[in-house]
């Protein structure tokens, strides 16, 4: 028992599955080409990179042309924003969320530096974007909008479709980081109003150091990197092969299986979220319903948050923290601040996110230890007792 | 991330509670990650002769605070005075650095004890 290992960090990272890295397997070694040469262990490569673009464009609803593989999520991001501020040639006004990822926060406050405005929108007690205050925070020179699809932390899912009309009917440019969302819940990008999406595979069981952009038709960009012309000079240099693969494979699986996964994962996080629920003093974070099915973020007061991380470590689970210590920043969590919680709170948030590989079996166990661990850590902290 | 002394002392803290007739009380607060400790300790002689502690704060804070306790018992006052952060530290056999100026305060509760039961002591 003491050796298992309970894995609750799938908002991190996801382990690839087979089916995934036996897709991969033949592009290290047999099918090494590089898909710019025109022999033909190059044209080989090449029709596998393109049909592996095939497979991730009609999982999502998008035409194989608005696809542009990436390093990371974090690249998707950075070349949507900053490629856009580029294409745009001019200091201009950006709308973003209060609680976007690093990937975009870091982006913006970069852009502010360079010169440009950012409007970051606040969000209520449950992490949500009002659409109202979108509306009203556009100013005739405002040409991007990014909101997040689901937050990473809290699980909040954002009302993206009426962002994304918002951001139409003004004609401005709209991105959504949709890293948490992809092969979580459905994204059909023949109807969601969105210039850019970006999403990174190691999110759905495939290989960690790819990622994706889609970009519509007629949308421009100013490349960040100069180079070769792959991927339509988007994202010169050579192609991650067997990462391309892999994402497109894993793409493929996770959204077919979306369905029963959903069922499955939220039945799991609400059964992990009442039982949490039953401790005293205990807070969910993010939306009660409008969140990711395999999200869980509680704080548990009086208590920090990595103490509760290193006390599950010593059981074999597997979480995350919100809080400082654990980032190895001393700020606690900007989302969590956004969402209205007092520091102290903030503190004590953990992240239980849930995947493929999460049972029953796993949330009774965590059920089972964390009011001990609890009880333990309060009998130690000086703030409990005054209560 | 931790060595496993410091893993001991966040899963067995010694000396944890409060000390309801406590000679001195010291109390420090991190204020850049929120870490709060609270000292009681117990002077005999001018020796240590009980202390106890309670923290809010991460598994380097507790174990800290723990090893203070084990560290002081039975020293004077003035030996006591003399125990740094860095010395817990070292007893610990090293913190991570992002952990060793924010959750590292466990000399500081101690030195702000001393100074309570010394000015409970001087205005007798």
């Amino acid at each position: 028992m003491k050796n298992r290992l309970i894995y609750m960090d799938h908002g991190a990272t996801t382990p690839v599955r087979e089916e995934v890295l036996e897709a991969m397997l033949p592009f290290f070694k047999e099918l090494y080409g590089n898909p710019s040469s025109l022999h033909s262990p190059g044209r080989e490569v090449r029709r596998a990179v393109e049909e592996a673009r095939g497979k991730t464009a009609r999982s999502l609803g998008a035409d194989p042309e608005e696809i542009y593989f990436t390093a990371s999520g974090t690249e998707a991001n950075n070349i949507a924003l900053r490629g856009a501020a580029k294409q745009h040639g001019k200091p201009g006004h950006i709308i973003t969320s209060s609680i976007e990822h690093h990937a975009v926060y870091e982006v913006c406050r970069d852009l502010e530096r360079e010169g440009y405005r950012v409007t970051y929108l606040p969000v209520d007690q449950f992490g949500m974007v009002d659409p109202a205050d979108l509306e009203k925070a556009i100013t005739p020179d405002t040409f991007i909008i990014s909101i997040m699809s689901a937050n990473n932390e809290i699980g909040t899912l954002q009302p993206v479709r009426e962002l994304g009309w918002i951001a139409k009917k003004h004609d401005i440019l709209f991105h959504s980081d949709a890293v948490q969302v992809v092969g979580q819940l459905p994204v059909d990008l023949n109807e969601l109003p969105v210039d850019f999406l970006s999403l990174s595979a190691h999110k759905f069981n495939g290989p960690k150091g790819v990622g994706a952009l889609f970009m519509r038709k007629r949308t421009e960009v100013t490349p960040l990197y100069r180079g070769g012309s792959q991927e339509k000079k988007i994202r010169p240099g050579t192609e991650n092969v067997p990462g391309i693969i892999g994402l497109s494979r894993a793409i493929e699986l996770a959204v077919s299986e979306i369905p029963q996964k959903k069922e499955k994962l939220t039945a799991l996080r609400d059964r992990l979220i009442s039982g949490f629920l039953e401790i005293e003093e205990v807070i969910l974070n993010g939306h009660p319903g409008l969140r990711l099915p395999g999200n869980v973020n509680v704080s548990f007061k009086h208590i920090e948050g990595e103490s509760v991380l290193l006390s599950l470590d010593l059981e074999g689970v597997a979480v995350s923290s919100g809080s400082a210590c654990s980032s190895g920043s001393e700020e606690p969590s900007h989302v969590l601040i956004a969402i209205g919680l007092d520091h102290s709170v903030a503190h004590g948030s953990i992240r239980f996110s849930l995947g493929l590989g999460s049972s029953e079996e796993d949330v009774d166990f965590v059920l089972g230890k964390i009011p001990g661990i609890v009880k333990r850590l309060r009998e130690i902290s000086p703030t409990y007792h005054k209560h | 991330m931790y060595n496993e002394i410091v893993v001991d002392h966040f899963s067995n803290p010694r000396n944890v509670g409060e000390i309801a007739d406590a000679d001195g009380v010291g109390e420090t607060t991190s204020f850049k990650c929120g870490d709060m400790m609270k000292l009681y300790i117990k002077v005999k002689d001018g020796r240590i002769e009980d202390v106890r502690f309670q923290t809010y704060g991460c598994g380097a804070a507790i174990a800290s605070s723990s090893m203070l306790t084990e560290m002081v018992r039975g020293k004077t006052l003035d030996e006591a005075m003399k125990i740094t952060n860095e010395n817990v530290a070292e007893e610990l056999g090293g913190l991570p650095p992002v952990k060793m100026h924010c959750s590292n305060l466990a000399a500081d509760a101690l030195h702000e004890a001393i100074k309570d039961y010394r000015a409970r002591h001087s205005a007798k």
